[in-house]
């Protein structure tokens, strides 16, 4: 019990769980929604990747519980293939995670988060947002089967038939609204509302959360200097999401589920709906404890961990550890790496016109292309920032403390 | 069973009972269009659906879930406007007030559930939409309605978060309203503020910088719990009313509950 304890506390460190759900990510566009078999040579890298991660296990220990979680995840997904939107299989799942969960409720220190009166709604959301991910990938995977033969999506089927709103759509709202009355009424009785001593502006609890839904950004805080993660990256996700339509062109997969159709709308989406935004928002609720540093699910939230800081910027890294001279007094000439970095990054979008992306660029325009790579750029820089830190404990790629632009 | 109907019957047959549902029982298919053109809160919705526009396996309910725990939200918030006045001497002993001598008193409870549960309700309803394809052509315009409700659902929620003026509110406010002090040109720590300058006087200081018009005031105190007050309970939901008339008009005038065009 005390070793799947540990293995679970290792494995959900952001190092390994985050890089996990990205591959898996990865995996799941690949294999066009686990439907497909291993296509033959993107298969093997992905097998060679898992391997190379056990090999560097060696040096980085962390890597090696990745890898086996890693090839572990391969392996299901490859004998589960299309299985996986049976609903018996997805009834076991639901099953297996709701005991896991039940279980962990045991330990002592897991029960205290989790049962936290204002932490059950975020319980609650995670298996909402599994089983409805679930539903969503299931309803898409069978749509996709019957237009691979020539048919029509599910829906399509059904969309001439009309019925009268009153008794259908109104009994139907009518139990709804029933429903959700009883859950919350059920709901309200069982579980009190939290209410903590009296505000006091001078003794700071610690951590101090934001509201729960606020956690994603709370924890982009660690990567990223407050004006861009508690500014300029929230105000680009509202952006973002509202430009979504404009930039998508697609005509297929409209009012209907599909994945095949639409595999890097949806890829993108999920990536940042599910794991850059609900998971961080898990991580910054169950995972960080005080002085925000990182806790496993069974881990005691000790307000005296030590952690060592030991991130250096790019700069430093570059001129001090591997040129091995001083830092040059310029910042212009100091910062070179890292403006370099940045620029190539920036760089990528025109680049890619021109090359390999040609064709999307044509069909979509320049403006729209532009907006959409840049927003994407920009969106996946948290990933690679949050990696960066973990692997190379690298904290500023641009730090120009003279004009206050750290990046 | 006989007696049953005919008492139905009378009800339906009185002149009281006509003069409100002027249609009758909708058993047929001119009275079923009828009952729902000669309702005012009916006539949200068309006279016929699209099959799969019913279905909660396509739907999963949640754009009315969300709007159904909007309404929660609205009737629990109401009730506890009697109980709870905005100042730093009041707010906690109301609440605690209202904790131990109210009967029955799940008001509470149920409005900070059904808050949390409204946010979440929210991001299925916008996750749905995506996974359905329902934001594309023509219906730009209302995921745009719609992103922008997802905002204020959340300012609604960060607003209330205050008011109980425990631990728990005055922290995560503080928490959740320091990052506008970085705010680029706006706050005073964020970058670019030190541009704005006078000769040599900066213009932008705690005094006077974004989280200063946020929370009125340099830290969390009285002047941001009656901001916030105002704000949770007649600003943002006026808003979001506005635009949830909007955004429900717009699903009619787009073609209906989503499904396959």
């Amino acid at each position: 019990m005390t070793f799947i304890k540990d293995f679970i506390n290792v494995l959900s460190a952001g190092s390994i769980s985050f890089t996990l759900l990205t591959s898996i990510f990865a995996l799941i566009v690949y294999f066009n929604l686990l439907g497909g078999r291993i296509k033959a040579v993107g298969g093997m890298a992905f097998i060679g990747l898992g391997v190379f991660m056990l090999l560097m296990g060696i040096f980085v220990p962390p890597l090696l519980y990745l890898g086996i979680a890693y090839l572990l995840i391969l392996f299901a997904l490859a004998r589960l293939g299309g299985r996986l939107w049976d609903t018996k299989v997805g009834l076991r799942l639901f099953v297996i995670g709701g005991l896991a969960f039940g279980l962990s409720m045991l330990d002592p220190n897991f029960f205290l988060i989790a049962a936290k009166p204002d932490n059950v709604p975020i319980v609650a959301m995670i298996f909402l947002l599994g089983f409805f991910t679930w539903v969503a990938l299931r309803k898409a995977y069978l749509n996709d089967t019957q237009i691979a033969v020539g048919g029509i999506p599910w829906e399509k089927t059904e969309s001439d038939e009309k019925l009268f709103t009153w008794p259908d759509l109104v009994y139907t709202e009518l139990l709804c609204m029933i429903l959700l009355t009883i859950v919350m009424i059920v709901w309200s009785v069982v579980l009190r509302a939290p209410l903590e001593e009296a505000a006091n502006p001078t003794s700071s609890p610690n951590p101090a959360k934001a509201p729960w839904y606020f956690l994603g950004l709370q924890e982009m805080l660690v990567y990223f200097d407050p004006w861009l993660a508690g500014v300029v990256l929230p105000t680009l996700i509202i952006v973002g999401l509202m430009a979504i339509p404009y930039i998508d062109t697609n005509p297929k997969g409209n009012g209907y589920y599909s994945f095949r159709e639409r595999k890097w709308e949806i890829g993108v989406f999920l990536y940042g709906f599910l794991v850059l935004w609900s998971f961080l928002i898990i991580t910054g609720t169950f995972l960080r404890g005080p002085n925000w540093n990182f806790f496993g699910p069974f881990e005691f939230w000790d307000p005296n961990k030590l952690v060592p800081l030991v991130n250096v910027d790019l700069s430093e890294l570059m001129w001090v550890k591997v040129l091995g001279t001083s830092l040059p007094k310029l910042w212009i000439i100091r910062e070179i790496f890292g403006l370099g970095l940045i620029g190539a990054y920036l760089g990528l979008p025109p680049v890619m016109a021109a090359g390999p992306f040609r064709r999307f660029y044509n069909k979509m325009g320049a403006a729209r292309y532009y907006v959409g790579a840049y927003l994407f750029l920009i969106m996946m820089s948290l990933p690679i920032k949050m990696v960066l830190r973990w692997l190379f404990n690298l904290k500023y790629i641009l730090h120009i403390q003279e004009i206050f632009f750290n990046v | 069973m006989a007696n049953l109907r005919g008492l139905q019957e009378g009800i339906v047959n009185s002149q009281i009972w006509k003069s409100v549902f002027r249609v009758g029982i909708p058993n047929t298919n001119r009275k079923r269009v009828l009952a729902v053109l000669g309702s005012l809160i009916l006539h949200l919705h068309p006279v016929k659906v699209r099959r799969s526009g019913v279905r909660m396996s396509y739907t999963w309910c949640m754009g009315g879930t969300s709007f159904f725990l909007f309404l929660v939200e609205t009737v629990t918030g109401l009730l506890l406007m009697f109980y709870y006045r905005p100042t730093i001497e009041y707010a906690f002993t109301d609440i605690m007030d209202l904790r131990e001598q109210a009967p029955f008193g799940i008001m509470r409870e149920m409005h900070r559930w059904g808050a949390h549960a409204m946010v979440i309700a929210v991001w299925l309803h916008m996750f749905r939409v995506f996974m359905t394809g329902s934001y594309k052509p023509p219906r730009e315009f209302n995921w745009n309605v719609g992103v922008i409700l997802l905002v204020l659902t959340l300012l609604l929620s960060f607003t209330g978060y205050l008011l109980p003026w425990d631990q728990l509110a005055i922290w995560a406010i503080t928490v959740g309203s320091s990052m506008a002090r970085a705010s680029p040109g706006a706050g005073n720590e964020g970058p670019m503020s030190g541009l704005v300058k006078l000769g040599d006087i900066r213009l932008i200081h705690a005094g006077d910088d974004a989280r200063f018009a946020l929370i009125g005031g340099r830290s969390i105190g009285a002047a941001t719990l009656l901001r916030f007050y105002v704000l949770h309970c007649v600003v943002i939901p006026l808003a979001a009313g506005f635009l949830m008339a909007i955004h429900f008009w717009r699903v009619r005038k787009d073609g209906g509950i989503s499904g396959p065009l």
